[in-house]
């Protein structure tokens, strides 16, 4: 019972934070035709920021939060402006520099705080919720919460606000939204600005429950290209349904049978989907 | 025949002739890693079959781990001799690339980008997943061709004379490759890569087209395998992961893919590169990352757009046979 429980929670767990970091990955793509890998760099970077603010400085967990999302959306932030703007006409050109980009801050964490850290962040909700004959830990429902609260505040901001009509926008049709007076430059600085928060989230998020490497973020990724391309490049919703579906598989795989065959099956469902459908389940879907 | 006519071949004569004499003026270590160069610059040049037609794929590494699995197991389990394993491994890796491609080649781009890594992670996990494979440890104690030729008896567990059987048979491949780029199907590659629509009005059936090179590269790319299982003595499926598979298109890219000439020199100079800094390990991966976002946005054609011209002004007038840079431009 315990089992079946905590790989619920944990399939939960892992659904929240890859929706988190694959709706980052399919807006940027939606709003800049850019397939960012480096994007599970910065879900590394915002753990690490979280450990350096809380552990190094001694602050609260919440302010390390807000600095991961502050520093991750400033990186990205320089990447737009620093490089994908010069590389606007070529689109190769700009995944080959996140690709650089990716290499560079795995280096300088590297270099910063060594390969086999063993940073802990501690939780600001330990303990655990006991229901009758089950334990769910508090910090897991907080990251499954949070996230939640997060999609939400984006749904709002995307959906309802001036600013998510300019972005939703400029990822329909780029020139028609220039015409209508959308400064298509300002707007993808914000879009990436937003993405590589929710990765810094993300990263921030996990940080409490799994080990912080400068390799971490390369699972993460991984896990986000297929969820993405699994939802349809681009769409939002496809990307949370897919994290649903496929961390909810992955996990339960993993725990009842082997993590190696759930990364076979799962890359193969992806084969299987790209065949049938070449652009994913909800391809077709509104883009962003 | 004229000078624009010589250059190719004189060049080319003459790299192989210094080549020749690595053995003699280095010691073994660096014997060693000038076949590991000649290897990449092999594995290199088949890429850029596939790059010519406009794709870039992640499954170029695991096919070349094909090519080694092949000639191991066939080496250790069944003793074949060298001359039949080599030709074997690239069979097998072109034939695995070949039923890889018909789901593959449905998808384009970054669609393809993806769908090759999927592909090729799948396959290297098996390799992992499966005993026969020898697991996580891979496959070890390959043993170096051995050769009696009628009372001469040659040991290419020497490094000298691996290097010599190695070079030999990367430029014999490269000779091929070259000669199969400049012939009609290496212009009709260009096409499916630079007008796609224009290609198939002719009537190119592009995606067949597309599937020839990737199953081309992957033989090549077998060869390139076969070698690399000998020259180590072992094999782990970790040696074909996502890293060596990013480390290859930054390596053709800063090189550059326009010329073929472009795509090798790219090899050396940055596995020499590669070597100058051995002594900060973890730091190597940030130097490629800001090399290649500064090529990237200072010299998106790669080193080459430096050699070419000078290559060209030796040549003098453009020749019919030199390649017109307007045709030959790889689209970034």
């Amino acid at each position: 019972m315990q089992f079946l429980v905590d790989t619920l929670l944990n399939a939960a767990m892992a659904s929240a934070a890859t929706a988190l970091v694959s709706i980052g990955l399919a807006l940027i793509f939606g709003v800049m035709r850019i397939e960012n890998f480096a994007h599970g760099e910065l879900y590394m970077v915002g753990a690490y920021v979280t450990w350096y603010v809380t552990a190094g400085l001694g602050l609260n967990y919440f302010a390390g939060l807000a600095g991961a999302v502050a520093v991750t959306a400033l990186i990205g932030a320089f990447m737009e402006v620093a490089l994908f703007r010069r590389l606007r006409s070529n689109p190769v050109g700009c995944l080959i520099v996140t690709v650089g980009v990716l290499l560079v801050l795995q280096t300088a964490m590297v270099w910063l705080f060594g390969i086999n850290s063993t940073l802990l962040v501690d939780t600001p909700f330990p303990g655990v919720l006991k229901l009758g004959a089950v334990n769910l830990p508090w910090h897991r429902l907080f990251v499954i919460f949070a996230a939640i609260a997060v999609m939400g505040a984006l749904s709002w901001l995307l959906r309802g606000t001036r600013f998510g009509w300019a972005i939703r926008a400029a990822a329909q049709d780029r020139e028609a939204a220039s015409l209508q007076g959308i400064s298509i430059g300002r707007i993808a600085v914000y879009a990436i600005m937003l993405s590589a928060g929710l990765a810094g989230a993300a990263g921030s998020l996990m940080a409490p429950l799994v080990r912080i490497s400068p390799f971490m973020g390369q699972p993460i990724i991984i896990t986000a290209f297929i969820v993405v391309i699994m939802g349809g490049i681009g769409s939002i919703e496809g990307a949370i349904i897919a994290s649903v579906v496929y961390s909810t598989f992955y996990t339960f795989v993993s725990a009842y049978i082997d993590s190696t065959i759930a990364i076979i099956a799962g890359l193969c469902i992806m084969l299987g989907v790209l065949i049938f459908m070449p652009s994913g389940l909800l391809g077709k879907a509104e883009k962003v | 025949m004229t000078f624009a006519k010589a250059l190719p071949v004189t060049s080319a004569t003459l790299a192989i002739a210094l080549a020749a004499l690595i053995p003699t003026v280095f010691g073994d270590y660096y014997t060693s890693f000038c076949t590991e160069i000649a290897i990449t610059v092999l594995m290199l040049s088949s890429y850029r079959i596939i790059v010519l037609t406009g794709e870039w794929s992640f499954a170029h590494v695991v096919l070349q781990g094909v090519g080694a699995y092949t000639a191991a197991i066939l080496a250790k389990g069944y003793g074949w001799p060298f001359p039949l394993t080599l030709p074997a491994g690239a069979l097998m890796a072109a034939t695995v690339a070949a039923v890889l491609s018909y789901p593959l080649l449905r998808m384009k781009g970054f669609y393809f980008l993806m769908g090759s890594f999927g592909a090729a992670e799948a396959i290297r996990l098996l390799w992992r997943k499966i005993p026969f494979f020898g697991g996580t440890r891979g496959l070890s104690n390959i043993r170096p061709p051995y050769l009696d030729l009628a009372g001469i008896e040659i040991d290419f567990g020497d490094p000298g004379n691996f290097f010599y059987l190695t070079l030999a048979i990367v430029v014999c491949c490269l000779f091929l490759m070259w000669r199969i780029e400049s012939a009609r199907i290496g212009r009709i590659w260009r096409a499916v890569n630079q007008q796609d629509v224009l290609a198939q009005s002719v009537g190119i059936d592009s995606r067949s087209y597309r599937r020839l090179a990737f199953v081309v590269a992957a033989g090549f790319a077998g060869v390139a395998g076969v070698l690399l299982a000998y020259a180590f003595g072992s094999i782990t499926p970790n040696r074909f992961n996502l890293n060596f598979a990013l480390y290859l298109m930054i390596w053709s890219i800063v090189g550059g893919t326009r010329t073929f000439y472009g795509v090798v020199l790219g090899g050396i100079i940055l596995l020499g590169f590669d070597e100058a800094l051995r002594f900060a390990e973890e730091l190597r991966p940030g130097v490629y990352g800001l090399l290649l976002i500064g090529v990237m946005l200072f010299c998106p054609q790669g080193l080459e757009r430096i050699f070419v011209p000078l290559v060209e002004r030796l040549r003098g007038p453009v020749s019919s046979a030199s390649p017109d840079p307007s045709v030959t431009e790889t689209q970034q």
